[in-house]
């Protein structure tokens, strides 16, 4: 038998071997670079600066966490971030639910192949571009000219993230099958009861993945704010000026550990939901 | 309008449903009487369940009406039509427990005492005890009858269902044909099914209406149909397709057309042997011989042309026997009261 024949059937009676090997890239990828920066994050967060030199001093402290609690201008902008995000969540749910619902159950397979690809197509498009499109759009002398402001960065938020709260929606109803629909018809339930107590509680883990997307890249997000917010500032804005312009790393990364809480927070409640094994 | 009997718990008058260009119904009209158990039997691609999918409200007909105790419904949506529907794949609630699905119509239509009918339903249809459960923790039997009780204790004037037992495997589903007769004699509700499968339709059913096509080829009594087929294709469809047709119906029967008979009816016989004034026979060739445990079918070549299939219980001989008839030859006898002629 010739070496590659040995080998492959090794690895056709070492099903775990075969898997390992499959895995292996993809595990060094999440470990090393996604847990190991994570890591490093928090770690950078207990050192602090040198105030005179501006060099690293790599000593323990609680001091970068203390500012942040105790500084009232840190606690606004990080509820203030929580709200835009869930404003952005809110706003984006309302209008890909129905669009979702089109899409799975009412469009022919032709036209919901179409859907598909139109939904995805702003996301081919550069996040910047798209920013800088609704700056034009929102600009005082622009076609809304609704000014700059909070407001506006939810609406952008939202019209970027959008398409990740429709797809986890559109499989979610894809693959609630038809004659449940039907049966809640066919035992006297109109549109909206069928819709409060078959669809939505059937949709909803899909509901809460969507969320997940929207929610977390709103969060994280300090480009759009900069560019259509006005003078406003979110959670990222205050990461990004303390590692360009305050040359404060540790209290950057602190900062930045707040979104990742959060995060972990929302994970935490909607992994009830069985969410997260609709992503 | 059409003068229509009272008593007809569902009636079609020219139904017609096109999906694009293709006619899935052609002009349907059938009258179903009250506390019928009627069958609309028809191979897949016929349009027997988009007729029940009309009936339900699912669908809205290209053309003609539906009527259901004699007041049309041709427009109404599936809420506002007294009949509740059995799904091919149950179209159980998952995220319900077996209680709830079962109130779910009740609930939604305000009924005082829905706990207690829920529970009575749930016990005639023998799953007492298992109203917490979710429907993922029931086998495919248990589930069946949950779509049953779900339906039935909304007390529907017309109960549809929509290949009720095909998901079930044989045993079970010999066992649901008997128990489910027996519910429809016990509530009197008239039980409208569709399946593919003759012996179901023959076994269950008061009347079968036999579909082709988008028609109906045949509405009568299991007997009837089966005896007695309209058309060539019912004959094909239900039971096994024996026809003698051409010269050799010239031959043998002494007249042109096409003859159905039903294998069962055949008697084979040593091929000098004689047969009685009325009967008729047929000289031929076994070609094939079937064992299948109770009785053995035989595929015999005539020699006027054509071929037919003898069904012969095992009563006296053993599969030794029969094997050994391949390629033998045979004469086929038959009562000429069983020889059908097919318009």
């Amino acid at each position: 038998m010739s070496l590659k024949r040995s080998a492959a059937a090794t690895l056709h009676r070492h099903g775990r071997l075969r898997l390992s090997l499959l895995l292996s890239a993809p595990l060094a990828w999440l470990g090393i670079a996604y847990l190991g920066s994570l890591a490093a994050l928090f770690v950078t967060a207990f050192w602090t600066t040198d105030s005179f030199t501006g060099d690293l001093v790599k000593a323990f402290t609680w001091d970068n966490f203390r500012d942040l609690v105790t500084i009232d201008v840190y606690r606004t902008v990080a509820l203030r971030s929580v709200w835009v995000a869930a404003a952005v969540t809110v706003i984006d749910l309302i209008i890909a639910f129905p669009m979702a619902f089109a899409m799975a159950k009412l469009a022919s397979p032709r036209a919901q192949r179409w859907l598909v690809i139109l939904v995805l197509t702003p996301l081919w498009a550069s996040y910047l571009v798209k920013a800088y499109a609704w700056r034009v759009l929102l600009s005082s002398d622009g076609l809304l000219g609704w000014g700059y402001g909070l407001g506006a960065t939810v609406l952008t938020l939202s019209y970027l993230w959008l398409p990740y709260m429709i797809l986890p929606i559109y499989a979610g109803l894809e693959r609630l099958p038809d004659s449940l629909l039907e049966a809640a018809g066919d035992l006297g339930a109109r549109g909206w009861r069928t819709f409060r107590t078959v669809v939505w509680p059937l949709a909803f883990p899909a509901v809460v993945a969507g969320s997940i997307f929207t929610f977390s890249l709103s969060l994280g997000d300090y480009i759009t704010v900069k560019i259509v917010g006005g003078k406003s500032q979110l959670i990222g804005n205050v990461v990004y000026d303390n590692i360009g312009a305050a040359n404060n790393l540790p209290f950057a990364a602190a900062v930045a550990t707040v979104p990742v809480i959060v995060m972990l927070l929302y994970l935490t409640a909607v992994r009830r939901t069985g969410a997260l094994e609709n992503l | 309008m059409f003068p229509f009997m009272p008593d007809h718990a569902v009636s079609l008058r020219g139904l017609r449903k096109s999906f694009g260009s293709v006619e899935a119904v052609a002009g349907v009209d059938l009258d179903i009487a009250d506390g019928e158990f009627f069958a609309m039997l028809g191979p897949s691609g016929s349009g027997k369940t988009t007729v029940l999918r009309m009936i339900a409200g699912f669908e809205s007909p290209t053309e003609g009406s539906v009527l259901l105790g004699g007041r049309e419904v041709t427009r109404l949506a599936p809420f506002e039509r007294d009949v509740n529907t059995v799904f091919q794949d149950y179209a159980l609630f998952p995220h319900m427990s077996v209680l709830e699905n079962v109130e779910y119509g009740l609930r939604v239509k305000k009924i005082p005492k829905r706990r207690e009918k829920a529970l009575e339903a749930l016990e005639s249809v023998r799953l007492a005890g298992m109203e917490k459960r979710r429907p993922g923790q029931l086998s495919g039997g248990q589930r069946q009858r949950v779509a049953l009780a779900r339906a039935l204790v909304n007390r529907p004037r017309v109960l549809l269902l929509d290949e009720p037992l095909g998901a079930l495997d044989l045993k079970l589903r010999e066992e649901m044909q008997v128990e489910l007769k027996a519910i429809q004699r016990e509530v009197g509700i008239t039980f409208l099914f569709v399946t593919h499968d003759q012996e179901e339709a023959l076994t269950m059913s008061d009347r079968v209406a036999v579909f082709n096509q988008g028609r109906v080829e045949q509405v009568g009594s299991p007997s009837e149909v089966y005896e007695r087929p309209a058309s060539v294709f019912v004959a094909g469809f239900v039971g096994t397709s024996n026809l003698i047709s051409g010269e050799a119906s010239t031959a043998v029967i002494g007249r042109e057309g096409t003859f159905s008979i039903r294998p069962e009816k055949l008697r084979l016989l040593g091929e000098a042997e004689e047969v009685p004034d009325d009967q008729h026979s047929a000289t031929g060739t076994v070609s094939e011989v079937v064992y299948a445990g109770p009785a053995t079918r035989f595929v015999v070549d005539l020699d006027a042309g054509g071929r037919l299939i003898a069904l012969q219980q095992n009563q006296q001989t053993s599969s030794m026997d029969v094997l050994g008839l391949r390629g033998s030859r045979v004469r086929l006898a038959w009562q000429r009261r069983h020889e059908f002629e097919i318009a």
